[in-house]
């Protein structure tokens, strides 16, 4: 089965966007592989077997963690919100910004939140609100979603910004990056002062605490946390770990998987709003967490395990595929390696029916998930699901058939091994059916490769003969 | 039925649990300590910090703390905590009256003066709990960070901290461990440092 969309050529074919896709990947993977070598971290895979473990645990007795969360939630003077759709999650959202006049909404990066389409739905409600994170707040202004789970802009040069920020901002063009930094960082800073609500994802959820950790590099994560009078994080209720000190192995992981770096720039752990004496800090912290799928996923024990991802990304810095076509062809905000497993399962596997067969099934994200999902095994169970292809059922139908009667495999393997073995070599390219055509399926292929000539006799004839005169010995 | 109760009743379905069945107890967590002199941490930390474009000062003493950071401030305007460590270094914080005069002041101040929970050797890491003494915003607003902090609250690393203190935000609303300056690489992945945060991180490390 293969993608129809003819975007996916458009990228192959773009030579600014390969090399950007290429290197920046590449700068991620090379740090990872650094961070985490035996000698900069010997216990690398006693971590990642270990996290495994605590993610799994967490996700086969989610019921009880769920409830520690809300009652130490509720203990530090927050407040959980439960949302089955995305729907309900932002309407909870709008409502609380009416009910307190918030009319400007900060919001630091966050997946989830671009899954379920938040910010849409709160500009549509002519709420100001804006993302923070320097590369999504240049996708908000460009009208672009995320091209990649950590580095949402990495498909962007210098000279896009610079053209993005004259036209939506009014300022000169300028292509020097510190500058367009600095005047992100001169606009958000304006908004961070005026804004009533601030907005965060999570990377995880403390159970014992009753905390929200949030992972950064920035800080406009610790600025939509720490400036608004209001705090909501939006999670989904897979992000639990049981205790504050899982942090050690996972914050460990985390970092290096993602980007290279044992610990990124800022680490906030929130576990409520500002207590007594405090001069700054939320007056009020929400955090909603949201099923949208999730529980369907977790009810299928065969791919519960999906569920454990941290989303380092590391899997798609790593993907063949992902490396070539980029993020935007992915039918969904997740994309690569994760987005491949994860869409089907969340939005149903006939929508794009060739997405988990899109895979080599090369294994190498496998190798580098942190808290080693089976990718590839997901994927090929996903394919077993998926209706099967009438055209691949006729061939495959027919060679099945053959294979189940050894008489007439033997026979038919003799005749057409005899002629093939008199065939001359770029044979394959010359016989005139419509898969060689100029725009067949085995054109591509065949331009680049040959069908080798087959040995004039086939391993079972050798293997036979071979038993023979042994015996004879 | 409410959305929460909907929520619990698909997870315990999907999970095969019924309400109130016990759970196992969980795995326990790796954590790597291992001792490490003084000497050793003050040269990781120093190291570790120094890697990510900040800097470590190491004083003998309170007086000679202020010194070290008067020569940082250099002359700009700064906000400081009123943290009880920095009042015995003689770094005035300003008692703040309400929230909107703290908030003005970081808004527009050069430099931010704090102590700090803890440091952590291994990663160069500067550990802040908020409480009313340790405001958030003075380390977050100005574009040049200082932290002020006794040398017997170095440790070696993350796992140490929380294999001493496994619960520490049970009586703080956040902690936030800085690890450098603000940094983004969002265009380009070219390195640009004080995007929303400081830019600028200064450790000072009183011993004695
Ligand atoms: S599947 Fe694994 S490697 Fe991929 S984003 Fe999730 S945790 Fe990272």
């Amino acid at each position: 089965m293969s993608a129809p969309d003819p975007a996916i050529r458009t990228t192959l074919a773009d030579a600014n966007l390969q090399l950007a896709i290429y290197t920046n990947t590449g700068r991620f993977k090379d740090n990872r592989s650094k961070a985490v070598s035996p000698e900069t971290l010997p216990e690398y895979q006693d971590l990642r077997t270990r996290a495994a473990e605590i993610k799994q645990h967490t996700l086969d007795f989610l019921d009880v963690y769920l409830l520690q969360l809300e009652a130490a939630v509720n203990a530090n003077g927050g407040k959980v919100i439960w949302a089955q759709t995305g729907e309900e999650a932002a309407d909870f959202v709008l409502q609380l910004a009416k009910e307190k006049g918030a009319n400007v909404i900060v919001k630091s990066k966050s997946m989830t939140s671009e899954e379920i389409h938040l910010n849409e739905r709160l500009i549509h409600h002519e709420l100001d609100a804006v993302e923070t994170d320097l590369g999504e707040y240049i996708l908000q202004l460009a009208g672009q979603r995320p091209y990649h789970i950590v580095a949402p802009a990495i498909h962007m040069t210098r000279h896009d910004v610079a053209d993005i920020f004259e036209e939506k901002l009014g300022v000169a063009h300028d292509t020097v990056i510190e500058n367009q930094a600095m005047t992100a960082r001169r606009v958000l800073r304006e908004k961070f002062l005026q804004a009533g609500i601030g907005i965060t994802g999570a990377n995880f959820l403390l159970a014992d605490s009753g905390a929200v950790v949030i992972v950064e590099n920035e800080g406009n994560a610790r600025l939509s946390h720490s400036a608004p009078k209001i705090h909501i994080a939006i999670a989904g209720i897979e992000k639990l770990i049981p205790r504050m000190r899982d942090l050690a192995v996972f914050l460990d992981l985390l970092g290096r998987s993602a980007s290279g770096q044992p610990l990124t720039s800022y680490t906030s752990i929130v576990s409520g709003p500002r207590r007594a004496g405090e001069l700054d800090g939320p007056e009020e912290f929400y955090i909603v967490l949201l099923d949208a799928g999730r529980t369907k996923l977790l009810a299928d024990v065969e791919k519960r395990e999906s569920l454990r991802c941290i989303r380092c990304a590391a899997c798609l810095n790593t993907c063949p595929v992902y490396r070539k076509i980029g993020g935007h062809n992915y039918p969904w905000v997740y994309s690569g390696p994760i987005g491949k497993v994860i869409t089907p399962q969340f939005k149903g596997n006939e929508k794009d029916p060739w997405l988990p067969f899109a895979s080599s099934l090369c294994g190498a994200c496998a190798e580098v998930c942190p808290v080693k999902i089976d990718l590839p095994g997901i994927l090929l169970k996903l394919r077993h699901e998926a209706k099967p292809d009438p055209k691949d059922t006729r061939v495959f139908g027919l060679w099945s058939w053959l294979m189940r009667r050894p008489a007439m495999y033997s026979l038919a393997a003799k005749i057409g091994l005899s002629w093939l073995g008199r065939q001359p070599n770029g044979w394959l390219n010359k016989v005139p059916w419509p898969a060689n055509s100029p725009s067949g399926p085995l054109t591509a292929w065949l331009s680049e490769r040959d069908f080798p000539a087959p040995p004039p006799k086939p391993f079972r004839e050798l293997w036979v003969e071979r038993k023979v005169k042994e015996r004879k010995k | 039925m409410d959305s929460r109760d909907a929520i619990f009743e698909r997870v315990r379905s999907a999970i095969g649990r019924k309400l109130g069945q016990k759970p196992l107890p969980p795995p326990e967590p790796l954590l790597r300590v291992s001792a490490k002199t003084v000497e050793q941490r003050l040269a990781r930390f120093r190291a570790a910090l120094e890697a990510l474009g900040g800097t470590v000062t190491l004083v003998p003493n309170f007086a000679s703390a202020r010194q070290a950071v008067e020569t940082l401030v250099d002359g700009q305007s700064f906000v400081a905590s009123p943290h009880p460590f920095l009042a015995q270094c003689g770094i005035a914080g300003m008692p703040y009256a309400n929230p909107e005069e703290l908030r003005n002041a970081c808004a527009t101040a050069g430099v931010g003066i704090t102590s700090a929970y803890c440091l952590l050797a291994q990663t160069g890491t500067i550990v802040l709990r908020a409480t009313p003494q340790e405001p958030r915003l003075i380390s977050l607003l100005p574009p040049v960070h200082i932290a002020v902090v006794p040398q017997d609250r170095l440790l070696t690393n993350l796992d140490e901290m929380l294999s001493m203190i496994p619960r520490p935000v049970d009586d703080s609303s956040a902690m936030v461990l800085v690890t450098g300056p603000s940094r983004t690489g969002d265009i380009e992945q070219f390195l640009v440092r004080g995007v929303h945060g400081p830019g600028h991180v200064h450790v000072v490390i009183v011993g004695g």
